[in-house]
């Protein structure tokens, strides 16, 4: 069994502006309107502590990893 | 499917009316009476409802077998949504969503016209199975005379076949997203009647915090006559892989526009014939409704499936077929309907807030030949980027019938490029689209 992470933005509460993007540019872009675009939702493993970092630094709480046990 | 434990329902016993068409279930009494069904007509010829302690499979299998889809729109396996709210803990919660967002579909309005208790009865059935007590029905407020019918014939199963559930009729704002599950549960609950996102979902916890089943008016309808005739009936009619009857509003250039019941498979033409015939040469049908997808006329004999139309990007949706005439800009229909579309965002989620109106703004610049160099490949970055990113899918719908007009009506962005606007974008639309203009309230 291994474990995945998904990211997942809460479309209602996030507000824009795209502090997540600029901790985590490698998996999030912004639209023209500086809402986030996902590349991908799956996090490497390489990248868990910059995803964790973003999703603490999202000031509404917008952003989440969720656990999706494969 | 078991057809032994199938065979032990009740044999088929209905019949299509004189002159009705042969795959009427559902409309059958329509057809046979031209009248709406009270509950003694209905239950002459439907019989009453099973109650389940016939040794006939527990309702679950039976829909599982008989292979039932909600004819909502997004089409998921019923009997999974009903496994699911059966499968959590503590008392659920029925909700019968009869909102019909789509404004070319009148196919639950019909239905709950001429025949009341097929849906209530699968609704009652429905929340006997997942042992809930309450069923809840979320009409559109706008429509009157419908919630007083209904009303009506809640009443008068009270008086003479008292059901085991309670019965509670609601009528809600009837805007475009206030169908979408959430939605509905938000609005029982006190709240707007906007998409909540998720999750939780509504089947995990959704009206008082309670799991939540929420189906479509017609999937229920279905639900109880697979009750009553079992899963081996259900499949006579349709494909293998998609059984049974849905229910079609066809309207536009066709001699007799009307809500038809068509076995799943029907190619298209013969649903546009069901209504009459084209009017005029066809130029392309609105195919599931304004979240759907333009089909060129070049595609008519395309099967009514999931599986036929999946190719061309296309799905049966809410079961909307609007036919347009050669003399048709598709640019200009389509603008009018993102305008539409983007006037009634829940103005929630910042990408369907913002993304709308400006992929809207861009298809009226191309339709009314404003279009600057950059236009044709901003409109795709920005239809591009909806998808998957609202609470809802609604910004989804909006970005599928950008991109098939734009493929469906290759020669109209041509031509509007090059020349500007064709002759027929100078013609009275032939659309009936409702006021761009935001929903007055969602509560
Ligand atoms: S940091 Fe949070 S609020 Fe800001 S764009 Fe990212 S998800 Fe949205
Ligand atoms: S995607 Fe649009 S319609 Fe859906 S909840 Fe968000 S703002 Fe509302």
């Amino acid at each position: 069994m291994s474990r995945t992470r998904t990211l997942r933005v809460d479309r209602i509460a996030c507000t824009g502006q795209g502090l997540c993007a600029e901790l985590l540019p490698e998996l999030i872009d912004l639209d023209e309107w500086g809402y986030p675009v996902l590349k991908d939702t799956t996090v490497p493993d390489r990248l868990r502590a910059h995803a964790r970092r973003a999703v603490a630094a999202c000031p509404v709480l917008a952003l989440h990893t969720d656990d999706d046990r494969t | 499917m078991n057809s032994s434990a199938a065979a032990r329902f009740t044999p088929h016993r209905l019949s299509p009316g004189p002159g009705g068409p042969a795959a009427a279930r559902l409309l059958a009494g329509w057809y046979a009476t031209g009248r709406p069904a009270g509950l003694t007509d209905h239950l002459r010829r439907y019989g009453p409802p099973p109650t389940g302690d016939r040794g006939s499979l527990p309702l679950v299998d039976a829909v599982a077998a008989a292979g039932l889809t909600g004819r909502g729109g997004a089409g998921f396996p019923t009997a999974r949504k009903l496994g699911a709210v059966a499968a959590r803990r503590g008392r659920c919660t029925v909700v019968v969503n009869a909102m019909e967002s789509e404004p070319p579909s009148r196919k639950d309005q019909f239905l709950i016209a001429v025949a009341p208790h097929l849906v209530l009865d699968g609704a009652v059935l429905a929340a006997t199975a997942v042992g809930a007590d309450t069923v809840h029905v979320c009409l559109p407020r706008d429509r009157a005379a419908q919630y007083r019918r209904l009303s009506a014939a809640v009443e008068e199963r009270r008086r003479c076949r008292p059901d085991p559930v309670r019965l509670r009729l609601h009528a809600l704002p009837h805007t475009y997203v206030s169908s979408e599950a959430t939605s509905l549960v938000r609005w029982l609950d006190g709240g707007p009647a906007r998409p909540r996102g998720g999750p939780p979902r509504a089947h995990e916890r959704g009206v008082g915090r309670r799991p939540t089943l929420v189906h479509n008016a017609e999937t229920l309808a279905h639900l109880a006559l697979i009750a009553r005739y079992g899963p081996a009936w259900f499949r006579q009619a349709g494909t293998p892989d998609e059984p049974g009857t849905l229910l079609v509003t066809v309207s536009g250039a066709v001699r007799a526009p009307a809500v038809l019941e068509v076995a799943l498979g029907t190619p298209l033409a013969t649903v546009l014939d069901q209504a009459g015939g084209a009017t005029q040469p066809l130029r392309a049908v609105l195919l599931g409704g304004f979240a759907g997808t333009w089909l060129p006329a070049r595609h008519l004999r395309t099967p009514l499936t999931r599986h036929d139309l999946a190719p061309l990007g296309a799905a049966p949706g809410a079961g909307v077929l609007v036919a347009v005439s050669e003399a048709l800009c598709g640019l200009t229909e389509t603008a009018r309907i993102l305008a539409y579309l983007a006037a009634h965002s829940a103005r929630q989620c910042g990408p369907c807030r913002l993304g709308l109106p400006a992929v809207a703004e861009d298809f009226t610049a191309l339709a009314t030949g404003r279009a600057d160099a950059a236009l044709l490949s901003r409109l795709r970055r920005r239809a591009g980027l909806l998808p998957d990113r609202g609470a809802c899918r609604h910004p989804d719908g909006a970005a599928r019938l950008a991109a098939s007009a734009l493929q469906a009506f290759a020669d109209d962005v041509d031509h509007h490029l090059a020349h500007g606007p064709c002759p027929a974008a100078r013609q009275p639309p032939q659309l009936p689209v409702p006021p761009a203009t935001a929903p007055e309230t969602w509560r």
